[in-house]
């Protein structure tokens, strides 16, 4: 990576991010990929998001699931925790509380395959600056 | 300047000025039990630790402690209040509550800055019952520490690291269990300490004591079969008075030696007569190292530095160890006092060296750790017994029913009581190079010195260079005292950096004067001061004031040691150091 | 697989249960089914939507429909209505309390949210490990902005309009504090970032630097830019790794970036920053002591003035900011000081991240805009009282802080009410008790915590602080007299009075406070030796009820000490000087058989 040498770079190459992320995630088209979060703060590690992280790694390629893992922090909710958050392509995302691998087999199987909710959503409780801008 | 307002009264002080000195310049005098200021010795030690001094200034949420607020226009403060006293008296119940209730036996009693305390607060009950902090007591071969008895003043670390460097002391744990001990708690003995006292010195409670050495005395002193002879250091005769009420700076030499002779002591001799022995070896070093140098040899080791102070030696023997073929081999005057006594002093009274005990009594704690040096032993006995402080001299006074005030003034027996005004000023900074110089000067341009009195060798600076004209050739001196101002001194001789050709080093501010084992200064500079004056006063009262001729002195070259740096001289007077740093301290 | 075509979350929260959600869903269930509309519809339920005052609440998918205080009755009419006829029950939609106009679809209900993210932002949004999210996240975007379109003194003067204070618990305005250094001429200046979080239950900076460290660096180059600092440190304790290994990576990439350097975007300011390890002591999140300890000193408080604006970090002028408030930087200088300022109170502007716990249903870490009530944070936010207990008090403000009680929950949060209600901010640990917790043990184990972590230098804190715990210790034991009262409350006093730093000034502030609320706990502890919560073991025993016992032995099948005699199907029997009142038996009885007395 060459370093950022001005402001008018950093703002150029932040486009090219957000239009590299939403190409990689084709997040608005039917035929994107499906995006899994998974929050690894010491709070959902230490509940066991590595081993559910893994599993969902795994069983996405044995099952030919188009998705994409990534770690993230912590999203707060910490009594329910691991949580994962899931986006299917043109759907808002969902948030999965207390997910221990058989519960991701049944989000994998129910949710992602089919688009049936599962049990045990958390609802988005807060609002974003992002959402503010919008509004 | 700015004016404040205290206790309904104004006073105009400069800014930067704290509430405990504005309110003092009143007259008003806030307690503390942390705080301490040796004003010109540079030691200021402000922890804001023990907020006994707390005070309440207008418009402040909370008291403030008045040693380390400074006054601003306008402050309006109240010293004793409801609130302050109240305040104040809960701190103090609240720090008794976590104190051994042993006063009656305590080492400290009666000189104790928490029971003064306590009685001028009015203490009469400890409404807080509950856990005390208990510590094993740490006995080493000078210092005991006992710290159930420490209420963290922290004064002994400012002494330890701050001004000595020694970085042996400093606060470990958390909370209530939070102590001052050395490194993971390890006892003196196996710490870097040099026992050079300074904490005892300044400690407001027992938690820092010397080793007592009392008991062995009155032991050896009622054996009929043991002959117990007594030295005493320059520097106990300029403060003794002040445990018998006397202004500090009163001489009491005369009755010292009176009081000596009742306590049973077969011969009251005068370690100043082994100060004059020492500038005979010491000066006649730094003349053949100056010789030496100035024919070219460049081998020589300069600046010589003096070895009379074993703190001093202790330090450079665990800090700058690669440095120790700098110092002066010539031994302290207390072990050339011993090695003397045991030889030729006790061959004249034809006694055995097992039936002779040699005891100094010493302004120092060191010095007891000095005793036990297995170098200065013949076949395990050593050449001084054991050493007693000012301070346990004083008591053992007390305790033997001698009315100090009034004894008459006696002279120290011959021939080692004889002493010249050389071995005197060894008691205050900068007085054993200025002895030195004397003879050294006399001796190497065979000249009569006009003007005795070194005025550029003395005062109080930490640090002072002065230069003497050795008849043409200048020699340059450096005086560091507190071993903080030593370690900058070798640091520029190990870079390289140093112009002297000697330097005199003592531990304690002020010299021996200041030493850890005097009556405790309470934090008031002026008493160092004081003793400083009296001993440069009894200097100038001396008939003979320069070491080489003492006549004694002479005698006993002629007698017994032929001539300086011979080699039984080498033999009797001399040592050598070692590396300490590689002593084990981590085994316990 | 059907595709469903219509969704219906039920709450699940602990507080939606309590009034009956479950049974709504069993009914939604079986009206679905009696429908026949198991392919069409699907009902699932969900976490807590924070809003439980209104609970229980039904959510439909995909119009947003959101539905109020549903009672099982209304499943029917729900899917009579809603899943068959496709129209709105009207009479059970949210009406604004307001306006009094009815709201629909809950994308329209940005009120019902309490919560507003803006230092937790990223968290849980992107890959705390890669920069190119965090750039794609508007990341160093402030920087950029400050360096080149700002003068020091104009972003200062941004920093000061935002009315931003301090996170870590003084609440000291950070551009004030950011002048006092800027002002100050030296060589060498620091910028410090505190993350010694040290309150029981505090987790906010953790979690921050594990899922956004790349907004705390961000903020510390524009807080070096704007005082003259070069140099910028990070004070991390060493029991938080995942956080210390992802700021180390941040710091990486940053430089690999050139926003952390030498010429950072070409401006020619050059700024870079340190990791420091502090070995977890409490006092160290004091700004002097936290000073100290990086120097390599004993971590320990030192008298202010000097203030570390003039001599901090060796000496040289230095700001020492909260991880908190370092996260909210980036973003006021994006979205600009006087948005910032419209959110929360006139003195107490943006949010404030808490870390909810104890007997609280959402434990978790929330960020709500100053002014929310402590009522809409414990019973919506965190969706009320476990187990449909009686709420009690809240503690906030961690060791410093105070108990609040009922008559405290409609105080709106900020740092000045906190205080003037005998609590504080702090760093935004936020405990939540109900009626089965002793406010005298609480005070205890706030002292304990105190008494561990005192640093011991001044004597009423070191000393003082053990002998209330000594104190609080005799009343659960039932062994104090009125006269230890008195004590209590003057050494409460004289601590805070005298103490030397912050620590020691507010240790006292739980017992005050539980002393101020709940003086009647005290006295029934003191007077009748009766702890009423049932929680100081020496003021308990455990007994059988005889009348419910049946001899079922599951009792003495569990007492560790072996305490409990009884044959099978006789009546059994505690023998009360062996039993250590475990409260095992309690636990196990099936029964009700076993009380507290």
């Amino acid at each position: 990576m060459t370093k950022i040498k001005s402001l008018a770079d950093l703002k150029k190459l932040k486009g090219d991010l957000q239009s590299k992320i939403a190409l990689r995630e084709k997040s608005d088209t039917p035929e994107g990929r499906v995006i899994v979060k998974v929050a690894m703060s010491t709070c959902g590690i230490a509940s066991g998001a590595k081993d559910v992280m893994e599993y969902m790694i795994d069983e996405f390629e044995k099952r030919s699931i188009d998705a994409i893992v990534t770690q993230t922090g912590c999203i707060g909710y910490c009594y329910a925790e691991p949580t994962v958050e899931i986006t299917l392509p043109g759907n808002e995302p969902v948030v999965y509380g207390y997910v221990d691998t058989r519960k991701a087999d049944e989000i994998i199987e129910k949710y992602i395959k089919n688009q049936e909710l599962v049990d045990g959503i958390l609802p988005v409780n807060y609002q974003t600056i992002e959402k503010d801008k919008e509004e | 300047m700015i004016k404040i307002n205290i206790d309904n009264r104004t006073v105009e002080v400069e800014k930067g000025t704290t509430i405990f000195h504005a309110a003092k310049k009143l007259g008003i005098e806030i307690p503390t039990l942390c705080y301490m200021n040796l004003g010109d010795l540079n030691i200021e030690h402000k922890p804001g630790g023990c907020r006994v001094c707390v005070v309440e200034v207008e418009g402040r949420r909370n008291l403030a402690p008045a040693c380390a607020t400074d006054c601003y226009e306008g402050m309006v403060v109240k010293t004793h209040s409801m609130r302050v006293l109240n305040a104040r008296k809960t701190v103090l119940e609240l720090i008794l509550s976590d104190h051994p209730f042993d006063c009656l036996v305590c080492a400290k009693s009666g000189t104790c800055d928490l029971q003064d305390m306590a009685i001028k607060m009015g203490v009469r009950s400890i409404p807080f019952q509950g856990e005390k902090s208990t510590y094993k007591p740490d006995f080493s071969p000078a210092i005991i520490r006992e710290m159930d008895k420490c209420i963290m003043c922290r004064r002994c670390e400012t002494m330890c690291n701050d001004f000595q460097t020694v970085g042996v002391l400093s606060g470990i744990h958390r909370g209530f269990e939070a102590v001052v001990a050395p490194a993971f708690e390890r006892d003196l003995d196996h710490s870097e300490c040099t026992y050079c006292g300074q904490c005892v010195a300044v400690c407001p409670t027992g938690a820092l004591v010397e080793v007592d050495h009392t008991t062995q005395l009155i032991r050896d002193l009622a054996d009929t079969n043991k002959k117990v002879i007594v030295q005493t250091a320059p520097a106990v005769r300029a403060a003794l008075g002040e445990a018998f009420g006397l202004e500090p700076g009163t001489l009491v030499t005369g009755k010292m030696v009176a009081a000596l002779r009742r306590l049973g002591f077969d011969y009251v001799f005068d370690t100043d007569f082994a100060a004059d022995l020492t500038i005979m070896e010491e000066g006649t070093e730094l003349l053949d190292r100056l010789t030496r140098f100035l024919g070219g040899d460049k081998e020589v080791k300069l600046p010589m530095l003096t070895s009379c102070c074993p703190g001093w030696v202790n330090f450079f023997e665990y800090h700058f160890p690669d440095m120790r073929d700098i110092p002066s081999t010539a031994r302290s005057p207390q072990q050339m006092f011993g090695s003397i006594a045991k030889t030729y002093f006790a061959d004249k009274i034809e006694t055995k060296r097992e039936d002779m005990i040699v005891v100094s009594v010493m302004p120092c704690v060191a010095k007891k750790y000095e005793c036990t040096r297995d170098e200065f032993a013949v076949d395990g006995n050593p050449d001084v017994d054991y050493s007693i402080s000012t301070r346990e001299l004083a008591m053992l006074i007390k305790r033997s029913n001698i009315d100090f005030n009034s004894l008459p003034e006696e002279d120290f027996d011959k021939p080692m009581g004889e002493s010249t005004g050389a071995g005197v000023i060894f008691g205050a900074t900068g007085g054993v190079i200025e002895a030195a110089v004397r003879s050294a000067y006399e001796l190497h341009t065979k000249k009569q010195l006009e003007k005795i009195d070194f005025e550029q060798l003395r005062g109080l600076g930490g640090i002072r260079s002065a230069s003497v004209d050795f008849d043409g050739v200048e020699i340059k001196i450096g005086i560091a005292h507190g071993l903080g101002n030593a370690r900058k001194l070798l640091e520029d001789i190990k870079a390289g950096k140093s112009e002297y050709h000697a330097i005199e080093i003592m531990a304690c501010p002020g010299g021996c004067i200041g030493g850890g084992g005097q009556p405790l200064h309470h934090g008031n500079p002026e008493i160092i001061k004081a003793r400083q004056k009296a001993i440069y006063q009894e200097d100038a009262g001396k008939p003979i004031r320069k070491s080489h001729e003492n006549p004694y002195i002479i005698k006993l070259y002629e007698e017994f040691l032929g001539e300086p740096m011979s080699e039984k001289a080498h033999h009797l007077l001399h040592t050598h150091y070692f590396d300490k740093k590689k002593k084990d301290i981590l085994i316990d | 697989m059907a595709k469903f075509k219509m969704h219906m979350l039920v709450c699940g929260g602990t507080g939606c249960r309590a009034s009956a959600s479950d049974m709504l869903y069993e009914n939604l269930v079986k009206e679905v089914k009696e429908n026949g509309l198991e392919d069409e519809v699907q009902v699932v339920t969900t976490g807590c939507f924070g809003f439980c005052e209104k609970g229980p609440i039904v959510k439909v998918i995909p119009d947003n429909t959101f539905y109020v205080s549903v009672e099982p009755g209304d499943a029917k009419d729900i899917i009579a209505e809603h899943a068959i006829k496709g129209r709105r029950v009207q009479r059970l939609l949210y009406v604004d309390p307001t306006n009094k106009e009815q709201i629909a679809d809950s994308k329209g209900m940005g009120f019902y949210k309490k919560q507003i993210r803006i230092a937790l932002r990223n968290c849980g949004m992107i890959d705390p490990e890669n920069i190119e999210e965090y750039l794609a996240a508007d990341g160093y975007e402030a920087l950029g902005k400050v360096l080149t379109e700002m003068t020091p003194d104009e972003a200062i003067q941004e920093m000061i309009d935002s009315g931003l204070r301090g996170r870590g618990g003084g609440g000291f305005p950070t551009g004030v504090k950011w002048k006092l250094a800027a002002k100050e001429k030296a060589d060498q200046k620091y910028v410090v970032c505190n993350a010694d979080e040290g309150d029981p239950g505090a987790f906010m900076d953790r979690s921050i630097l594990e899922g956004d460290p790349h907004t705390v660096l961000e903020a510390m180059v524009i807080n070096g830019y704007c005082i003259g600092a070069s140099k910028g440190l990070v004070y991390i304790r060493a029991e938080y790794p995942l956080a210390i290994y992802r700021l180390k990576i941040a710091i990486e990439q940053a430089r690999e970036y050139g926003l952390l350097g030498n010429d950072i975007l070409g401006t020619g300011f050059s700024f870079d920053v340190e990791i420091r390890y502090g070995a977890g002591a409490f006092v160290c999140g004091e700004e002097t002591a936290l000073i100290h300890s990086m120097e390599g000193e004993r971590g320990e408080p030192t008298f202010k003035p000097p203030f570390p604006a003039q001599s901090g970090y060796l000496g040289k002028p230095t700001n020492v900011n909260n991880v908190e408030t370092f996260a909210n930087i980036p973003v006021i200088y994006n979205k600009g000081a006087k948005w910032f300022a419209s959110i929360g109170t006139e003195k107490s502007t943006g949010t404030k991240v808490f870390a909810l716990a104890g007997k609280i249903n959402n434990v978790g870490l929330i960020e709500v805009p100053m002014g929310i009530t402590l009522r809409e944070v414990i019973f919506e936010v965190g969706g009320g009282i476990k187990d449909g207990k009686k709420f009690k008090a809240v503690q906030t403000g961690g060791p410093s802080g105070g108990c609040l009680t009922e008559k405290h929950l409609d105080t709106p949060i900020d740092f000045d009410n906190l205080l003037a209600v005998g609590s504080m901010m702090g760093s935004g640990g936020m405990i939540v008790m109900d009626e089965d917790d002793c406010m005298v043990a609480v005070a205890k184990f706030y002292l304990d915590f105190t008494v561990e972590e005192s640093c011991g230098k001044c004597s009423p804190c070191r000393i003082g602080n053990k002998r209330l715990y000594e104190l609080l210790d005799k009343i659960t034991k039932g062994q104090a007299d009125k006269e230890d009262m008195d004590n209590l409350r003057n050494l409460s006093y004289v601590i805070r009075d005298t103490s030397l730093c912050g620590l020691g000034q507010t240790s006292p502030n739980p017992v005050l406070s539980t002393m101020d609320n709940f003086l009647d706990e005290y006295m029934a502890h003191i007077e009748e030796g009766r702890c009423p919560s049932g929680v100081c073991k020496d003021l308990i025993r455990y007994e059988v009820i005889p009348e419910n016992c049946v001899g079922c032995t599951a009792c003495a099948r569990n007492c560790p000490v072996n305490c409990i005699a009884g044959e099978r199907k006789q009546l059994h029997i505690i023998d009360q000087a062996l039993c250590i009142k475990c409260g095992a038996c309690l636990e196990k009885c099936k029964f009700n058989a076993i009380a507290i007395i």
